[in-house]
């Protein structure tokens, strides 16, 4: 019965006569590379559980200004909702990796070259967009940092030449962060972005059928654009695997893998906390962006203040610009990563660059600690006197938020804790009456009385036990 | 219609194609753009709210000296806005019938600065801007003092001028 139905269908709609030939077009005999090449379906595989679980959200999900908040706290409220949120977060972290270590190997092994150069570009494609999903999604978490995200998002637009303050309120979706900003991303997230990825990610399929997945590269086996087709053809009669289930198998079992590691990491740890509500008018918010983004945040942050107008904008376009030059100027030659030492280069110093920015961005050394409390009697070593007087206008005068005595306080500004050891009391004075580029001046903003005890309570900060201390 | 000329005549015949060819592209284009010229219009089409004053306080509220956090609603809040309807901003007096309000959003990249009164300085939690009260830059990465919002006296209500989000 079951076989009659098939044969009426097929017979109608030629269905085999396509779908066969797909799944049984020969692959090259991968051999020990073989399991290199299960990326690219598993980010596939990851953006089939993001469309699922995301359909799953958006059904309950509100995208108003007003209410996404308490839809959010109902959909992590149920046991089930809780889960699936934390599968579309872990799932978006999952893409970004997956489809970063794709890129990797595709460019280590040159596979981006003569004939697969439009796969590498619609692959960059499908890169930028998936960063586009990474920064709308983490905002669709409409919390406080959701709704400063988007504050910040808009300034950054701002930055852009001529066209930046049309940008940062077409982002805005008008003169400020409200009602209308949220739907705004809502549908760029849900329907425009994956419509492109979706267009884009079926020629990207198309291409790896039509030019077939690239054989493991071999040293001395250079790419000749003259000959490379036949050669690839031949290849492929000698040698040639059916891709199911030959191929198709290591796909599975990764992407399997994958899948079974995210619902897990949602089960157990669950989807991102939700912040404060995202009202404007709780000003304590400290917005920070997901992981991936850090580095970019943190790397603003440190360049030199001249060129963090430029390097907002240019930065992704240049990079952008030399991912897409990449294929042409590359186009033909050895595609062993061992006769193209510097792509290891490359691919090392962006890995270096990326952990390392993204470490000091999760520290922000440059992040005032506002949280910080008052210094305790333990550490400032007097309850009464001008020293636990110091200590309290140290904390009163916010010089706590950027300064670490003892363990407490923030790391933007010098380590105070043996303050007295190195500087006098007349050079602390100059330097609380100055200022820094990235301190602010004192001067004529604390008494004298108040300056005195603090410049005790500073001056006491000596290795020395306080009783062997001269007293002033 | 007559069948034989136009087997005779493969001009016409080719002429005929490149016509309807042309006529094809042309109105499916038109097609194409009277439905998007609305739709890209739409969603480009910013929201130019009139300006409003809105109160924020009474005078008497207001200690001199002081800095103070107010907030107002929107110029055309959107009925699903909610609580995101609302603008937060800093009020300080400086005198009897005078006062500044600060824009909380920093100057470097729109986070919200607290006013640490025991410091009377403005600080922001993102990348440590540090504004005096007068709303000029003490340190850090902001380029200019932080954006005022006019500010009237009507009798003894305190009224700030509604403005777009400073974007640089």
């Amino acid at each position: 019965m079951w076989k009659r139905a098939w044969e009426w269908f097929d017979d109608l709609t030629g269905t085999s006569k396509w779908l066969l030939p797909v799944l049984r077009h020969p692959v090259p005999h991968a051999k020990k590379s073989a399991w290199f090449y299960v990326l690219g379906s598993a980010t596939l595989f990851v953006f089939i559980l993001q469309i699922v679980t995301g359909i799953s959200l958006a059904s309950s999900y509100v995208p108003a200004s007003g209410e996404a908040y308490h839809s959010l706290l109902f959909i992590s409220g149920t046991e089930l909702g809780r889960i699936v949120r934390g599968i579309h977060y872990f799932g978006a972290s999952a893409m970004i990796i997956l489809i970063g270590v794709h890129a990797v190997r595709v460019y280590l092994m040159g596979s981006y070259k003569y004939p697969r150069q439009v796969n590498w570009l619609t692959g960059v494609g499908l890169l930028v967009l998936t960063l586009l999903m990474a920064f709308t999604g983490q905002l669709l978490r409409w919390d406080q940092t959701g709704f400063w995200t988007a504050v910040v998002a808009a300034e950054q637009a701002g930055k852009t030449p001529f066209i930046g303050n049309w940008l940062g309120h077409f982002i805005l979706a008008g003169d400020t962060a409200g009602g209308a900003t949220l739907s705004r991303f809502f549908a760029a997230h849900v329907f425009f972005i994956p419509a492109l990825i979706f267009g884009l990610l079926g020629f990207h399929l198309y291409l790896v059928i039509h030019n077939g997945i690239s054989e493991p590269p071999k040293v001395g086996r250079p790419v000749d654009p003259k000959t490379y087709r036949r050669w690839y053809g031949d290849l492929l009669t000698r040698e040639g695997r059916p891709f199911w289930p030959d191929a198709a198998w290591r796909d599975v079992v990764f992407g399997f893998l994958v899948v079974v590691t995210i619902v897990v990491l949602a089960v157990v740890v669950g989807p991102a906390p939700l912040g404060k509500p995202p009202d404007p008018t709780i000003i304590g918010a400290s917005p920070r962006p997901d992981w991936y983004f850090l580095w970019y945040y943190a790397l603003l942050t440190v360049v030199p203040r001249w060129s963090e107008n430029y390097l907002i904008i240019l930065g992704p376009l240049i990079f952008g610009l030399l991912l897409i030059f990449l294929p042409f100027v590359a186009s033909k030659g050895e595609r062993s990563p061992l006769r193209r030492p510097w792509s290891f280069v490359i691919v090392a110093t962006i890995i270096v660059f990326i952990a390392y920015y993204g470490h000091l961005g999760h520290l922000a050394p440059w992040s005032p600690r506002l949280e910080a409390a008052p210094l305790p009697s333990t550490v400032v070593e007097a309850t009464t006197g001008p020293v636990a007087e110091g200590a309290r206008i140290f904390y009163d005068k916010g010089c706590e938020y950027c300064h670490t005595v003892a363990g407490y306080g923030g790391i933007r500004g010098p380590d105070l804790t043996y303050v007295g050891d190195r500087l006098n009391a007349d050079q602390i004075k100059t330097r609380i009456f100055s200022g820094a580029t990235n301190m602010p001046s004192y001067n004529g903003n604390i008494t004298d009385q108040q300056l005195a005890s603090l410049l005790a309570f500073l001056e006491s900060r000596q290795r020395r036990p306080i009783e062997e201390r001269a007293r002033p | 219609m007559n069948d034989g000329s136009t087997a005779k005549c493969q001009a016409c015949e080719q002429s005929r194609r490149r016509f309807f060819s042309r006529l094809s592209i042309y109105l499916g284009s038109l097609a194409a753009a009277i439905v998007a010229i609305p739709s890209i219009g739409f969603l480009l089409g910013l929201r130019r709210p009139t300006k409003v004053w809105r109160l924020v306080g009474h005078v008497q509220d207001f200690e001199i000296g002081s800095t103070t956090q107010v907030s107002f609603e929107d110029p055309s809040p959107l009925p699903w806005s909610g609580v995101t309807a609302q603008t937060a901003a800093w009020l300080r007096r400086i005198g009897e019938n005078e006062f500044i309000a600060f824009s909380v959003d920093c100057t470097h990249l729109g986070c919200p600065v607290r006013w640490l009164s025991g410091a009377n300085l403005f600080m922001c939690p993102c990348h440590g801007g540090v504004f005096y009260a007068d709303g000029s830059v003490a340190s850090g990465p902001p380029p200019r003092p932080l954006f005022q919002y006019p500010v009237r006296i009507e009798t003894d209500e305190v009224q700030i001028f509604t403005s777009p989000l400073p974007i640089a």
